[in-house]
């Protein structure tokens, strides 16, 4: 258990951080974009879009994103149909695959976030918009928005933070993460605990610069809560 | 073999299979929960406690184990513990590899997560009792033990109840972590299963059909309970 030895598992595990950077940040982003459509559709008020999104959230948090990661990555690859279509450019590739399940599944999560801001929106501000002339995309952007968009802040940043953390899945679909890496290590020098402890530094160091990062944004849009400096 | 007979009970139908292990998920998750609760009950107690070194172990336990991957700290405890183990009984002069069950390192690890979760709903629990009641209690002379017994416990529990609903969910979905470790649950099933008769879409379609089923029968269990154990009380909203 040498300082070269440790300083040298250390900068393999850091060379596989951008990967497991990469799948977070796209999947977060795309898993947003597919939450705002599921959302839109559950606050629609049209049964059958409110009843698929429903189902949508019920189906992706009530199982496993491991499993939900191998019906993508292994299960749509074994079948013929997906195989001849246009789509399999894509889903062929495992980096593709990670990204497409984690965000399917962040996506639901992250709807019961952005449904419960909206929520929260005290009716009076929309009812006084209203009353001012404003509706459509100029009320949303004006009032909703701003007002969910902080509601919505502490449950999302909570969510960010389990995405680091499931990425780690990623390394049973064959991608070198931070994960897969350590694993590796362990495997060739059987150093048990060194590689593992170090992986985990990694991720919480991130998980913890997200964090913090969520409290300062939040503290910066919420200067109204503060106390007043005597 | 047609679609639906490879989910059969029949020659050659991995319908028993599956099943198995859905028992032995619920089996893992419902001993990782206690687990769980046993270090999340030390950890809120901790934390309670007034001290100020046990206040930082417990807020650290609870911080360390929220901002760590699930799969590593599975990882973690399944070769942890067998490296400790392998290493002492070699210090006792028994050579050679000794591993944990799987079983065992999965529920451990399952409770580990949970328990740094469930520190925080049993905190909040404790804090939502009226403190008249606990001062009525000291004033009728009751000791600690009595008064843990007969006045925190039962509104602790009955305060935690919906907060455990939600980890008993998270730990019904960890517990398909433990397949990496090779225990044969409800993960690891779908996976020989379908490495077994390339079918892979159809097993773990059918893998993730039971853990929903699993999911929302268990939630409609925590949700009855829930309303059982607040019968008593006196609800702020509708």
């Amino acid at each position: 258990m040498d300082l070269d030895f440790i300083s040298r598992t250390f900068v393999r595990l850091i060379a596989a951080a951008p990967l497991t950077l990469t799948v977070w940040l796209l999947s977060v982003v795309f898993g947003a974009l597919i939450a705002a459509g599921v959302t839109w559709l559950r606050v629609s008020g049209v049964k059958p879009f409110e009843l698929f999104a429903r189902g949508y959230v019920l189906v992706f948090r009530g199982t496993p994103l491991l499993i939900q990661l191998f019906i993508v990555y292994y299960g749509l690859a074994s079948l013929p149909a997906v195989r001849a279509s246009f789509v399999w450019p894509i889903l062929r590739d495992a980096f593709n695959c990670a990204v497409l399940s984690l965000a399917l599944c962040t996506a639901a999560y992250q709807a019961e976030i952005f449904r419960g801001a909206l929520l929260a929106v005290p009716h009076g501000q929309v009812e006084a918009a209203r009353a001012c002339g404003m509706s459509g995309f100029l009320l949303f952007r004006r009032v909703i928005f701003p007002i969910a968009m902080r509601h919505a802040l502490p449950p999302y940043s909570t969510e960010m933070i389990s995405m680091v953390k499931a990425t780690a899945l990623v390394s049973l679909v064959t991608l070198w993460d931070v994960m897969s890496v350590a694993l590796k290590i362990r495997n060739d020098t059987l150093v048990t605990y060194l590689p593992l402890i170090l992986a985990g530094a990694i991720y919480f160091v991130v998980n913890y610069a997200i964090g913090a990062g969520f409290l300062a944004l939040e503290r910066k849009l919420t200067p109204h809560l503060r106390p007043r400096p005597i | 073999m047609g679609d639906l007979a490879i989910f059969g009970f029949g020659e050659g139908g991995w319908g028993l299979s599956l099943l198995e292990g859905a028992a032995m998920t619920l089996l893992v998750s419902a001993c990782g929960l206690l687990i769980g609760a046993a270090i999340g009950g030390l950890v809120a107690w901790a934390r309670l406690s007034g001290k100020r070194l046990a206040g930082a172990v417990g807020e650290g336990y609870a911080a360390l184990f929220r901002g760590l991957p699930e799969l590593l700290i599975v990882y973690f405890v399944y070769f942890g513990t067998s490296t400790a183990l392998t290493e002492t009984a070699l210090l006792f002069g028994h050579e050679g590899f000794i591993g944990v069950p799987a079983f065992a390192a999965g529920a451990l690890a399952v409770g580990v997560i949970s328990g740094a979760y469930q520190a925080e709903v049993f905190r909040a629990a404790f804090l939502a009792i009226a403190k008249g009641e606990l001062e009525a209690a000291v004033s009728v002379g009751m000791n600690r033990a009595l008064m843990a017994r007969r006045i925190i416990l039962p509104q602790v529990l009955r305060f935690a109840l919906p907060g455990l609903g939600n980890l008993w969910q998270v730990a019904l979905k960890d517990s398909s972590l433990i397949s990496v470790t090779g225990l044969a649950e409800l993960m690891r099933v779908s996976q020989v299963g379908a490495g077994s008769t390339h079918r892979p879409f159809a097993f773990y379609l059918g893998g993730a059909a039971l853990y929903l089923v699993m999911t929302v029968i268990t939630t409609r269990v925590f949700d009855i309970a829930e309303a059982r154990a607040t019968r008593g009380m006196r609800r702020a909203a509708v």
